[in-house]
């Protein structure tokens, strides 16, 4: 029988950490080693090379745009719709947050297509746009607004969860104390939520820079105009420049690995854990 | 001070008659509250949810309306994109089943036991959310191939992986991992010993435990966890079409089926696909949201 009750022997637990770490080995560090090895595979000066080459100077300066607008929309919406939510009570509430969620269930290439329907050139506002010469579909705007769709539940997520379960006690000590409404944003409800919004935001900004589906519907791969990294990469992939596709490719690789040591920090020195599920 | 308006506030309904509240009870959108800011953080909120969100996503179906049902169907339901629901359907629900048993062992071993670099196996598990699609999408292809390095040792065995609907599947287990685990992960964690110490005190084996107590309670999660895995693997387009080979009737999922219409100008064909798309992704949220509900129940009444 068991040593212990209510745990395995301890052949059962070695032979269950291995096969997790095999499965996780094959499944996601190997992949991830790879864009490092490919990319590498002609020497660090080719690598350099595919790096500073305008068309992904280009790529990358439009990527850190589109991520610099988006994310900071989505953030006051957040922490907007945050506020309504959990500080108020109202009917159909729960909808709201439904309909906050949608943008995670729906494919990329759906989101991307619904920009083309509304400001393509067979779109509801095509012969408007064209008549004023206002390019949205194939051109920047058009990234944006994919980006803003894809990234648009991430911060909200990670707050309304937050701060319904802080309450509004705090809030109402402050309030009754004279503070202001801004007043008691800044001071009282910020600073308890800060990790929730940092975490949200980080992850916000991983798929805001790396969108790959939606983006590649609106932006009509004009190189140097409106490529972004990822499409950057699959353009030069399918130019079989595959040094220079893992290079562009590891740049984002290493934004994960950013993402991912800087997510673990909020989680162990502040002992913030993530609300949202589901990103 | 604070604590004599706080004190008021609830003491206020009882103080004032039945009739007279009744009289003064007017029909109130929101019950009142001393904090302020609804119409401001509403307003925007429903704003913006309406031009970023619904406007937009109402056009597939306004354009859906338009084009008549015979239309419809023919488009959306003609052979090749039958043949891509299938792939994209029978895959996600594949790749989300081996999901929900490495995904619950991944979960296991993080909640239960304690080994070198678990913290590192912790973060590495949220990659797939972190790195972008198209990234994930060449570096699998990379390894997956003929001559790659886990391609090579399964090309003798007459596996082949790149290029075929077997890559569809790797490329959305990877996608869905991580959902599966950040499920299961806290309600495993929350779950008392005391169960388990009477189960075993009882006389039931370690396995008999794990399917008779332990599994029935983190089956809400485990569930929400392979629906979410599921939802994306039915959109995933990016980390697909590199290693699937694109192949129409064979290796073409239904995503870039949309695309290619599109490239060629067919914004029906497009759309109508699209809107099953849609259904099917709207159908999977409401389900999601029941395995939720559901999973909370759980974790309350344990």
């Amino acid at each position: 029988m068991n040593a212990q009750a209510t745990g395995e022997s301890a052949a059962t637990r070695l032979g269950l950490i291995l096969v997790a770490l095999l499965f996780l080995g094959l499944l996601l560090v190997l992949p991830l080693a790879s864009i490092f090895v490919e990319a590498l595979r002609r020497g660090i000066a080719a690598y350099g090379r595919a790096v500073v080459e305008p068309d992904a100077i280009s790529a990358i300066k439009l990527t850190l745009l589109v991520a610099a607008i988006s994310v900071p929309l989505n953030l006051v919406f957040g922490a907007a719709a945050a506020w309504a939510i959990t500080k108020f009570d109202f009917p159909g509430k729960s909808i709201l947050i439904t309909f906050i969620d949608l943008p995670f269930s729906v494919s990329p290439v759906v989101s991307g297509l619904i920009y083309v329907l509304l400001f393509g050139v067979q779109g509801w506002f095509g012969d408007y746009l064209a008549e004023r010469d206002i390019q949205i579909i194939f051109a920047v705007p058009g990234i944006v607004l994919a980006t803003i769709f894809i990234t648009f539940p991430f911060v909200a997520r990670e707050l309304i969860p937050l701060m319904a379960e802080q309450g509004r006690d705090d809030e109402e000590a402050a309030l009754s104390l004279g503070a202001s409404g801004w007043q008691t944003f800044w001071n009282v409800t910020l600073p308890n939520i800060r990790w929730g919004l940092l975490y949200g935001v980080l992850l916000c900004n991983a798929r805001a820079m790396g969108e790959f589906g939606a983006v590649s519907v609106v932006s009509g791969h004009i190189r140097g105009q409106t490529n972004t990294m990822p499409l950057h990469v699959e353009i030069l992939y399918n130019e079989y420049n595959f040094v220079a596709a893992f290079a562009v490719a590891s740049l984002l690789a290493l934004l994960a690995i950013l993402t991912l040591v800087l997510k673990s920090a909020l989680e162990w020195r502040y002992g913030y854990h993530g609300r949202g599920t589901g990103h | 001070m604070a604590q004599a308006i706080a004190l008021e506030a609830p003491l206020q309904p009882i103080a004032v008659s039945a009739p007279a509240q009744l009289r003064l009870r007017r029909p109130r959108f929101r019950r009142r509250s001393i904090i302020p800011g609804f119409g401001l953080t509403f307003g925007f909120t429903l704003a913006w949810l309406c031009l970023i969100v619904l406007i937009p996503l109402s056009a597939v179906f306004v354009r859906t309306a338009g084009m008549g049902w015979s239309d419809f169907v023919a488009t959306a339901f003609s052979e090749r994109a039958i043949a891509a629901y299938r792939l994209s359907f029978g895959a996600a629900l594949i790749a989300a089943a081996v999901n929900g048993v490495f995904g619950l062992l991944i979960a296991w071993i993080l909640t239960r036991y304690e080994f070198a670099g678990k913290r590192l196996v912790n973060a590495i598990v949220d990659l797939p959310f972190a790195l972008p699609t198209a990234v994930a999408g060449i570096a699998l292809t990379a390894l997956y191939a003929e001559n790659g390095w886990i391609g090579q040792y399964l090309a003798p065995l007459g596996i082949k992986v790149a290029y075929t609907p077997l890559g569809v599947v790797v490329a959305l287990i990877f996608i869905g991992l991580p959902f599966v685990v950040r499920s299961v992960e806290p309600v495993l964690a929350d779950l008392g010993n005391d169960v388990e110490e009477a189960a075993a005190t009882l006389g039931a084996t370690r396995l008999q435990t794990f399917r008779r107590v332990i599994l029935p309670s983190i089956l809400p999660a485990l569930l929400t966890g392979f629906a979410l895995a599921l939802a994306r693997g039915i959109g995933e387009y990016g980390s697909v079409i590199f290693i699937a080979g694109n192949m129409p009737y064979r290796s073409e999922i239904a995503p870039l089926l949309i695309v290619t219409q599109l490239e060629q100008y067919d914004y029906a064909g497009a759309t109508a696909i699209a809107m099953v798309m849609l259904i099917a992704s709207f159908l999977l949220l409401l389900l999601i949201n029941v395995l939720q509900a559901w999973t909370r129940s759980r974790s309350l009444s344990s």
